[in-house]
């Protein structure tokens, strides 16, 4: 295990860093195979893992964090391949076709080809933070959060693309739009997009 | 069965929310003034699970199918029970057919209604909680709906009346320091502290968005999205920061500057667009 830092986050969580999303995985492994006392929950990250507890965090338990031996990621099976159609007519793909050197065309082409992959869930129900984008396709968010997404909306934001579940506050940049259903509750599981599954979009 | 006339400018049902489905993006939920919702509870002898009417600035009317036992708490809203007035903060018979309504609060933004048994509709994902961000839940209340009450009473309420602290003229809320401190000025804790912040309009059960001094960063590049608390104050470019409520989302991508503390939750859920906050070190 490489870099652990343990940063304060209120009086009912710290957040633990690592370098990478390996890393990631590794952590939250350690920790639910042997929680903290207290804990309560795990909301992985890019590069974090939030632990949220039922009482104050103290001095021991950052110790514990820091000395986390964490679990060897296991050669893993691939994940289900999930397709998802989508139209590519979002208001960002000019800025985006701008930003990345190329006619939206070509980008349309170049991320219909890619497959991506469910690194984990956060934001809105159901929503998957999608890894895989080449760094040449890879844009920083809107300066300005927009206040409505529409449900179904498929963005970009740094290393990853994702697709909005339902209509919700947003700052990623906009290249296109799925019909897919993201999050069900009457559906088990709940969400279309799990961490593991492989994910393509297929243009229509 | 409580018949709803009015919801007012906003009512949603709210128990103590969600937790535990962050890993697939649940946001918690739950009552914005947990506090609040707890003691309303505890007034009419429910369990602590049992589901309340969150009442935004007053305006609530609702008529009683049969004889309930209530207690409204939280923003002191002014209660007319059948045509007379009623203290908050205490348990209240509602008659058969007759009448609750809330007025304004001349303070405050959120009172809790509980009816002993609990509002009953259909859980999703074990919680009752309209939450605004995912749309889990029920829509939030209309004129007409029909709340059922549930079988959540435990044992016979005890107490009277609660003493409860008054919602500050000056609200202050204590914060920690969050763990992206280092990624904004060093100013900017400062300016955190030491000035005054006004609620904005665009504010709502996911945050309240604060305007004063401009937050710089000390860092540009762009932070990967990670876990957030209610109570957490992230800064977006626009260096106008917002801090987080109830309906939060489970993980956001600007630098959490700070993070006011879980005993100050319930008074910042009490803030209303235009009141004037400040800000201290626990």
């Amino acid at each position: 295990m490489t870099r652990v830092q343990v940063l304060p986050f209120g009086d009912r969580a710290l957040l633990v860093e690592v370098d990478d999303l390996a890393a990631v995985a590794a952590v939250r492994a350690a920790l639910e195979h042997r929680p903290l006392p207290g804990q309560q929950e795990l909301v992985p990250g890019a590069r974090t893992v939030l632990v949220l507890l039922d009482r104050p965090p103290g001095d021991v338990d950052v110790a514990a964090l820091r000395r986390l031996r964490t679990v060897a990621a296991a050669e893993q099976e691939p994940g289900p391949l999930v397709e998802v159609p989508v139209v590519f007519d979002g208001p960002d793909l000019p800025d985006v076709a701008a930003l990345t050197g190329r006619p939206p065309s070509v980008l349309v082409d170049e991320l219909a080809g890619l497959e991506l992959s469910v690194a984990f869930g956060g934001f809105a129900p159901g929503f998957a933070y999608l890894t895989g984008l080449p760094g040449h396709l890879q844009v920083p968010r809107r300066a300005t959060p927009r206040t409505r997404v529409p449900a179904g909306a498929v963005g970009l934001a740094g290393p990853f693309a994702g697709i909005y579940p339902t209509a919700s506050p947003g700052g990623w940049q906009l290249v296109g739009r799925t019909d897919a259903v993201l999050f069900d509750v009457d559906r088990e599981p709940p969400a279309l997009l799990r961490p593991g599954a492989r994910v393509r979009f297929l243009p229509c | 069965m409580l018949t709803v006339l009015a919801p007012g400018p906003r009512a949603t049902v709210q128990d103590r929310g969600r937790p535990g489905w962050a890993a697939i993006g649940v946001p918690r939920s739950g009552a914005a003034d947990r506090a609040a919702h707890d003691l309303a509870n505890r007034l009419v002898g429910n369990r602590p699970e049992a589901a309340t009417v969150e009442v935004t600035a007053g305006g609530l009317r609702v008529r009683a199918e049969r004889t309930l036992l209530l207690a409204v708490t939280g923003a002191p809203a002014p209660i007319d029970l059948a045509g007379r007035p009623a203290a908050a903060n205490a348990p209240l018979t509602l008659p058969a057919g007759a009448v609750l309504t809330l007025g304004v609060p001349p303070r405050g933004l959120r009172s809790y209604l509980a009816v002993r048994g609990g509002v009953d509709v259909p859980p999703v994902l074990g919680s009752r909680s309209t939450d605004s961000l995912s749309g889990l839940g029920p829509a939030p209340l209309a004129a007409g709906d029909r709340l059922g009450v549930g079988s959540l009473a435990g044992e016979e309420p005890v107490v009277d009346v609660a003493a409860v602290a008054p919602v500050p003229e000056r609200p202050v809320l204590r914060v920690l320091p969050g763990p992206r401190r280092d990624w904004l000025a060093p100013a900017a804790w400062a300016a955190l502290t030491g000035q005054e912040w006004q609620v904005s309009a665009d504010s709502d059960r996911i945050g309240l968005r604060l305007t004063g001094p401009r937050l710089e960063r000390a860092r540009t590049g762009e932070l990967p999205s990670e876990g957030l608390v209610a109570g957490a104050i992230q800064v977006p470019p626009d260096g106008g920061p917002v801090l987080f409520l109830a309906d939060h989302p489970v993980t956001g991508g600007y630098p959490v500057l700070a993070v006011v503390v879980t005993a100050d939750l319930g008074l910042a859920a009490q803030l209303r667009p235009g009141d004037v906050v400040r800000f201290r070190a626990a």
